[in-house]
C-alpha cells in the first residue's frame, strides 16, 4: 500500500507486498493482513477488517431483547458463554433484576469451563501454529470435547449455548451433573502436567517463542489491551478482581502476571489462567446452595419475551472473557427492542498493537504473535 | 470502585472553567466538542483520577442529532467509570479525536465513522473499518436504507451482459422501471412505525 | 453436476461366480468413483463458527480421516471440496467465487450451516450474502446452526452416494469446452454488482418470510428518540447488584 511506504521512508525497490489474505490456513478466521517484507523481516503491517461483519449492532436494533441473546453466543463462538454472561449483566443492570444465589453459583461454574475451553483451544491452535501439526491440538480437542459434552447435557448444545437469562439461568444443574464437572476438574491437572512435561521447558517453543512480540506495560495500558495479553505485560488489572461482578468476591485466586510481555509470556500466563479457573470451580462446586435459579421478577417476561420493556436509560455491563474485557453498552428507549446497541470487543481492540509487536520480526512469527494474541472473528468484526 | 459523578464535574469546573458542562444521569455531556481534548487530557494525567484506559468509544443516533459516548476507567487506580458525551448535528459531525492521547481510540472511532459518518480530526487513519471503500452510506443510522438484493438494476444487467449471461425478461423489465422511477431497490420498511 | 443414473447391465449371478473363481468383473464408473469418493480432499475454508465443528470433525473423536477427507489442503489447486462453513459476508464472496474459480475439476461445494444456505440468523444485515448459492453451484446443502461432526459426516456420505452415481461417459468434466468459471462480483456503492448470478440462482416465486412478517427483511423505523435527561423518579432506586 503506498501510504505505508511514504510514510516509512522504505526504499521501495527491495520491498515485496504480500498479503495475509482472507483465506489462509491459520484457523483464525477470515482476517486480512497487507505485509511489506524486506527479504524476512517484516516493515509493515495494516489489517484489514471486515470479512465477517455481520451486522450484529443492526439486527439487534429489530429484535426484543431476550431474542438478541442466542446472537451473542455467536460473537465469540469459541466460548459463547462468557458473551450470554456479559449481556445478562448489561441489562440486569439497566432493569434493575436481582440474580439468585444458586443462579450466581451456576453462572460462575460455567464461565471458568467457557475459560478452561477457550485457553485450551487457544494453546493447541498456538502450538499448530509453531509448527507441531496437529498432535498437540489433537489432545486439546480431546479435553475439549469432554466439557462440551456436559455442555450439551445442562444447556442443550454443545457451541451456541443461550443458557444466561435475565435474573438466572434457564436450567437447573442435578446432582449428576455436579458430579461430573467435579471429575473433570479432578481429572483435569493431571492433563495439564502431561501437557507442560512435553512443552513448556521444549528447546524449539522456547527458542521462538522467548524474546519475540515483546509488548511493554504502558503502551499496553494506553492502547486499551486487556486479558491476558495486559496481565502478561505485567499490569494486574482483571476486571474479576476489579469489578468483583457477580460473586466472583468470594473466591479465593490469584492472578497470574508475565514479566517481559513477549509470546512465552502469553502462552504460559494462559496454562496458570487454567490452574486458577480450576481452583475457583473447586471452591463454586463445594459452596453452591439449594435455591432457585430464576429471579421471580423475571418470569412473567421469560414467559413473554416480547413485553420486556426495561426503564428508558442506559447501561455498560463489562465481564472479564477469556481473550479481555467484553463490554455491552445498551441504550433503551422503553420500547421492547433497544434504540442503540454496541459491543466493546477485546479481539478488535487488542488489535491496535498488532503492528507495533510485529515490526522488525521475521514473517514466520507474525503468525505466532497473532495466535497469542488470541482473536476470534466473530467478535472482531461483529 | 466508582466515582461519583458530581466530584468529576466539580473537579472539571475548579480547574478547567470555562468548559461548559451538564449532568445526564451518569454521564458528563461536555457542549462544545471543542473541549473534549482538554477534558480528556486533564483527567488522564490529574492525580485524583488517573483515567488511564479508555475502554470504549460509541457512536448513537438520537435522530436529531448523533453522539459519541467515551467510557473511561483507571487502571492505576482501578476506578471508574467516568462516562463522557459529546453531541453534534448530523451535517456538521466532526469531533475531535482521541487517538492522539489514548490510542485505544484509533481503532473504535474508525469504526464510529464507518457506521455512523462521525467525522474524528486529528485521526492518523481515517479510513472506513469494516466496509469496503467505495460504500456509501453510513447503515446504523436510523434513515439508511439498505438495499433489496432480490431485485437486480441497470448496473447489474449491463454487467451481467457484458460477461455474456442470459437475464430473464420479467428482471430487466424491473430494472428499466425502477431506472425510470429514479429509484434504487430498497428492502421495505414496515408501514406502521414501532413507537 | 446432474445427479446422473449409474446403469450397470451386469447380470450378477455370473458376477458373483466368477469372484469365486477369483476374477473380479465391475465396470469401469464402479471402480472410478469408488477412488474419487474414497479420497476426496477438502480444502480448509472455515469463514465463523461451522469452522470449529469442521476441525471437530477432523479431530480425534469424530474423526473424519475414516472416510478418506483427513488432509485439508490449504490450497484451492489441490483440492476437490470446498467446505463453506460460516457466513459469507459481501465483502468476503468476491473471494469465495475466486478460490471456487481455482479449483480444478471434478469439484463439489458443500454448504455447511444455514448462514452459507441462506444467509442463516443474519439474513436482515446489510453486509450478508443470502446464500452463496447465488453465484457458484451447490452440491449438498447441510443445515444446522452450526451442525454437529456428525452431521457433517452425514453430509460428506450423501455427497459421496451422488459421485457414486455418476458416468464417466456423461461426465461434464470431460466434455468439450466445459467452462466451469463463474463471474466474480465487485464491491460496489451500496452491495455488491451483481446481487446474484441468473444463471445460477433466481429468487423464488414465493416469499415466506414476506407472509409471516410484513417485510422481506427486518428493518425497523422508530420516530421518537428517547430522551435521556428525564428521570423518572419511582425507578432511581435501582439496586447496585449485578454491578
Amino acid at each position: 500500500m503506498a501510504n505505508i511506504i511514504e510514510s516509512k521512508n522504505l526504499d521501495t525497490a527491495s520491498l515485496l507486498e504480500i498479503n495475509f489474505g482472507p483465506q489462509h490456513p491459520s484457523t483464525h478466521g477470515v482476517f486480512r493482513m497487507v505485509i511489506q517484507l524486506e527479504g524476512e523481516k517484516i516493515c509493515g503491517l495494516k489489517p484489514v477488517f471486515g470479512y465477517l461483519h455481520r451486522n450484529h449492532e443492526q439486527i439487534a436494533e429489530n429484535l426484543p431483547y431476550a431474542a438478541i441473546m442466542p446472537y451473542t453466543d455467536r460473537l465469540d463462538y469459541v466460548n459463547a458463554l462468557a458473551n450470554n454472561f456479559g449481556y445478562a449483566l448489561t441489562i440486569e443492570k439497566l432493569a434493575g433484576l436481582e440474580v439468585p444465589e444458586r443462579a450466581e453459583y451456576i453462572r460462575v461454574i460455567m464461565a471458568e469451563l467457557a475459560r478452561i475451553v477457550n485457553h485450551i483451544t487457544v494453546i493447541g491452535f498456538m502450538l499448530n501454529d509453531l509448527g507441531a501439526f496437529f498432535t498437540p491440538l489433537l489432545y486439546a480437542f480431546r479435553e475439549r470435547e469432554r466439557i462440551l459434552d456436559l455442555f450439551e447435557e445442562i444447556t442443550g448444545s454443545r457451541l451456541m449455548n443461550n443458557y444466561f437469562r435475565f435474573g438466572g439461568v434457564k436450567r437447573d444443574l442435578t446432582n449428576e451433573n455436579l458430579a461430573a464437572i467435579q471429575k473433570i476438574v479432578s481429572k483435569f491437572p493431571a492433563f495439564l502436567k502431561e501437557f507442560e512435561a512435553l512443552l513448556t521447558k521444549n528447546e524449539i517453543l522456547c527458542m521462538r517463542c522467548q524474546n519475540i512480540g515483546i509488548l511493554p506495560a504502558g503502551v499496553a495500558t494506553n492502547a486499551g489491551i486487556t486479558g491476558p495479553v495486559l496481565r502478561a505485560s505485567g499490569v494486574n488489572y482483571d476486571i474479576r478482581k476489579v469489578d468483583g461482578y457477580s460473586i466472583y468476591n468470594r473466591f479465593d485466586f490469584k492472578i497470574p502476571l508475565g514479566e517481559k510481555g513477549d509470546v512465552y509470556d502469553r502462552f504460559y500466563i494462559r496454562v496458570l489462567e487454567i490452574r486458577e479457573s480450576l481452583k475457583i470451580l473447586d471452591q463454586a462446586l463445594s459452596k453452591i446452595p439449594q435455591g432457585e435459579i430464576l429471579n421471580k421478577k423475571a418470569l412473567p417476561f421469560i414467559k413473554m419475551p416480547r413485553n420486556f420493556k426495561p426503564p428508558v436509560g442506559e447501561a455498560y455491563g463489562r465481564v472479564e472473557s477469556p481473550k479481555g474485557e467484553l463490554g455491552f453498552y445498551v441504550v433503551s428507549d422503553g420500547t421492547p427492542q433497544p434504540w442503540r446497541y454496541h459491543v466493546r470487543a477485546p479481539s478488535l481492540i487488542n488489535l491496535t498493537v498488532l503492528e507495533e509487536m510485529c515490526l522488525g520480526q521475521k514473517i514466520a512469527d507474525a503468525i505466532i504473535i497473532l495466535g497469542s494474541i488470541d482473536i476470534v472473528l466473530g467478535e472482531t468484526d461483529r | 470502585m466508582n466515582i461519583p459523578i458530581e466530584s468529576v464535574k466539580k473537579e472539571l469546573e475548579t480547574r478547567l472553567p470555562d468548559v461548559k458542562l451538564r449532568l445526564i444521569r451518569d454521564s458528563i455531556l461536555i457542549e462544545n466538542p471543542e473541549d473534549l481534548l482538554r477534558v480528556a487530557l486533564f483527567l488522564k494525567e490529574s492525580p485524583v483520577f488517573l483515567l488511564d484506559y479508555l475502554s470504549s468509544v460509541t457512536g448513537a443516533d438520537y435522530l436529531t442529532f448523533l453522539e459519541s459516548v467515551y467510557h473511561l476507567y483507571s487502571m492505576a487506580k482501578k476506578q471508574g467509570p467516568v462516562v463522557l458525551r459529546v453531541r453534534v448535528t448530523k451535517n456538521n459531525a466532526k469531533i475531535p479525536s482521541l487517538a492522539p492521547v489514548y490510542r485505544s481510540a484509533e481503532l473504535q472511532e474508525r469504526e464510529a465513522f464507518d457506521t455512523f459518518g462521525i467525522v474524528y480530526e486529528g485521526h492518523p487513519d481515517p479510513r472506513r473499518l469494516f466496509m469496503w471503500e467505495e460504500f456509501q452510506g453510513y447503515p446504523l443510522r436510523k434513515d439508511y436504507e439498505q438495499e433489496d438484493a432480490d431485485i437486480l438494476e441497470t448496473a447489474d444487467i449491463a454487467w451481467l451482459e457484458a460477461r455474456g449471461i442470459k437475464i430473464p425478461d420479467e428482471m430487466k423489465e424491473k430494472a428499466k422501471a425502477l431506472q425510470a422511477a429514479g429509484q434504487r431497490a430498497v428492502a421495505e420498511k414496515p408501514e406502521k412505525p414501532r413507537n | 453436476m446432474a445427479y446422473t443414473k449409474n446403469k450397470s447391465e451386469v447380470d450378477e449371478t455370473l458376477r458373483a461366480d466368477l469372484a469365486k473363481k477369483g476374477v473380479i468383473w465391475t465396470s469401469l464408473d464402479f471402480l472410478y468413483n469408488w477412488g474419487r469418493r474414497s479420497s476426496i480432499w477438502p480444502m480448509q475454508f472455515g469463514l465463523a463458527c461451522c469452522a470449529f465443528e469442521m476441525i471437530a470433525a477432523a479431530c480425534a473423536r469424530y474423526d473424519i480421516a475414516r472416510f478418506g477427507a483427513e488432509l485439508f489442503r490449504a490450497s484451492p489447486r489441490q483440492a476437490d471440496l470446498m467446505i463453506i462453513s460460516g457466513t459469507v459476508t459481501k465483502k468476503m464472496a468476491p473471494q469465495v467465487v475466486r478460490l471456487f474459480n481455482q479449483m480444478p475439476e471434478p469439484k463439489y461445494v458443500l454448504t455447511m450451516g444455514a448462514c452459507a444456505i441462506s444467509g442463516g440468523p443474519f439474513i436482515d444485515g446489510y453486509n450478508v450474502l443470502r446464500g452463496i448459492d447465488r453465484y457458484i453451484p451447490v452440491d449438498v446443502h447441510l443445515p444446522g446452526c452450526p451442525p454437529r461432526p456428525e452431521a457433517l459426516l452425514h453430509g460428506l456420505m450423501v455427497l459421496q452416494k451422488k459421485i457414486a452415481s455418476q458416468e464417466i461417459q456423461k461426465a461434464a468434466w470431460y466434455q468439450k469446452g466445459l467452462k466451469r468459471e463463474f463471474p466474480i462480483p465487485e464491491l460496489g456503492p451500496n452491495g455488491l454488482i451483481p446481487k446474484f448470478n441468473p444463471e445460477v440462482w433466481q429468487p423464488a416465486k414465493r416469499n415466506p418470510r414476506k407472509e409471516h412478517y410484513g417485510q422481506t427483511i427486518l428493518v425497523g423505523k422508530k420516530q421518537k428518540a428517547p430522551d435521556l435527561e428525564l428521570v423518572v423518579a419511582a425507578k432511581s432506586a435501582t439496586p447496585g447488584a449485578a454491578a
